[in-house]
């Protein structure tokens, strides 16, 4: 028998598979920010000594 | 969690009061200890000397809490047993049946290799291998080693508590200097103080767990001259920290105030009986624990704010 969308068994672990995919989402974003940071090589263009003062 | 357990053939069509939510699983983390890693580590990571891109200082935020919340699951992997006894833990998710110990030692060890690795990549990695030396800290040395061995496990446990700032300030810089381990020195010794206070007015939990807490150990009153001494100690590093380079004017003001007030609190409870904290229910024991919490804000809230400022030309003592 295999598992109707409806099934009881949905509803019950739902927001336990919407936590799960909202954290799997979240973890992607992360990585390509991550990525388009590094590549771009960002550093905010302000030298160190500026900010040490 | 298998893939029987998804079987409909064998799924009851009862709904289950006991069944974990995603909340469950999250409190493994212990959201409100992490909440004082994320604010520690980001005033270690903002008062250093090196700007850091927003995103990927968020992201070392992220996985500096993400590190210190998979120490706490694998704290209470291993702690279910004096959870369960315990009145102030007895909810836990493991404890209360919601989750099973072996699936937090899972999501513990995952998020810990996750959380060290990503702080690697996305910083440097000499931030990764003191965000590891914490969990093993904590975990190791801490849970499994010497909380329920010596009645100084709370100054040992404090030590864990105390690295996220230096974590951040590492993440930032990729170098270590003096700065960043006052601001673990300030964590380090404002726990022993902080925890004894709670453990004098949650006396029976750590007695009947059997934790050696130095109420158990060596008397209630030798626990309260412990808070004295501590406290003394923690004001002498607390004032003297103004004058380091993260300290300032407005850090001084606040030290001065708050660790006037915080002897204060802790000379009242050296002084008092157990009769005098049995009449009024440990009020004085009561508003230390909560000066302390506010002590610790206000200290590391006053370093944000001088780094912040600095910029504009003021903060610090230049």
């Amino acid at each position: 028998m295999s598992l109707r969308k409806s099934h009881e068994l949905h509803q019950r672990r739902f927001s336990r598979n919407l936590g799960v995919g909202l954290t799997l989402a979240a973890f992607i974003v992360i990585i390509f920010g991550l990525t388009i940071v590094k590549v771009s090589g960002t550093s905010l263009g302000l030298p160190t000594q500026e900010v040490q003062n | 969690m298998t893939d029987a357990s998804i079987n409909a053939s064998t799924v009851s069509a009862q709904p289950c009061a006991d069944e974990a939510s995603f909340g469950d699983y999250f409190a493994l983390l212990k959201p409100r200890v992490m909440s004082l890693v994320v604010f520690t580590a980001l005033v270690g990571l903002l008062a250093a000397p090196v700007p850091v891109h927003p995103f990927v200082g968020f992201c070392a935020i992220l996985f500096i809490a993400i590190g210190g919340g998979a120490s706490g699951a694998l704290n209470m992997w291993w702690d279910a047993d004096i959870d369960r006894i315990m009145k102030r833990t007895r909810r836990r998710s493991i404890p209360s049946g919601k989750v099973d110990a072996g699936e937090a030692l899972a999501i513990g060890l995952t998020l810990s290799g996750l959380s060290v690795i990503m702080l690697g990549l996305a910083t440097n990695w000499l931030a990764g291998a003191f965000l590891a030396f914490t969990i093993f800290f904590y975990v190791v040395v801490y849970t499994m080693w010497l909380k329920r061995l010596t009645p100084q496990n709370i100054v040992i446990g404090g030590a864990a508590g105390a690295f996220p700032p230096v974590i951040g300030w590492v993440a930032a810089t990729g170098s270590m200097t003096l700065e960043p381990w006052l601001m673990f020195a300030l964590t380090f010794m404002w726990t022993p103080p902080h925890f004894w206070a709670l453990a004098l007015f949650m006396r029976s939990d750590y007695d009947d767990a059997g934790v050696p807490m130095l109420t158990v150990t060596h008397g209630r009153r030798a626990t309260r001259w412990h808070i004295l001494v501590y406290t003394g100690l923690l004001a002498l590093l607390a004032v003297g920290t103004a004058f380091s380079g993260i300290g300032g004017p407005i850090y001084l003001t606040v030290a001065i105030v708050m660790n006037a007030l915080f002897l204060r609190g802790a000379w009242q409870i050296a002084r008092r009986t157990e009769d005098d904290s049995e009449a009024d229910n440990f009020k004085a024991e009561r508003a230390f624990f909560k000066l302390s919490l506010l002590y610790l804000f206000l200290h590391f809230g006053a370093i944000l704010l001088e780094a912040l400022i600095k910029p504009f030309g003021l903060g610090g003592w230049s």
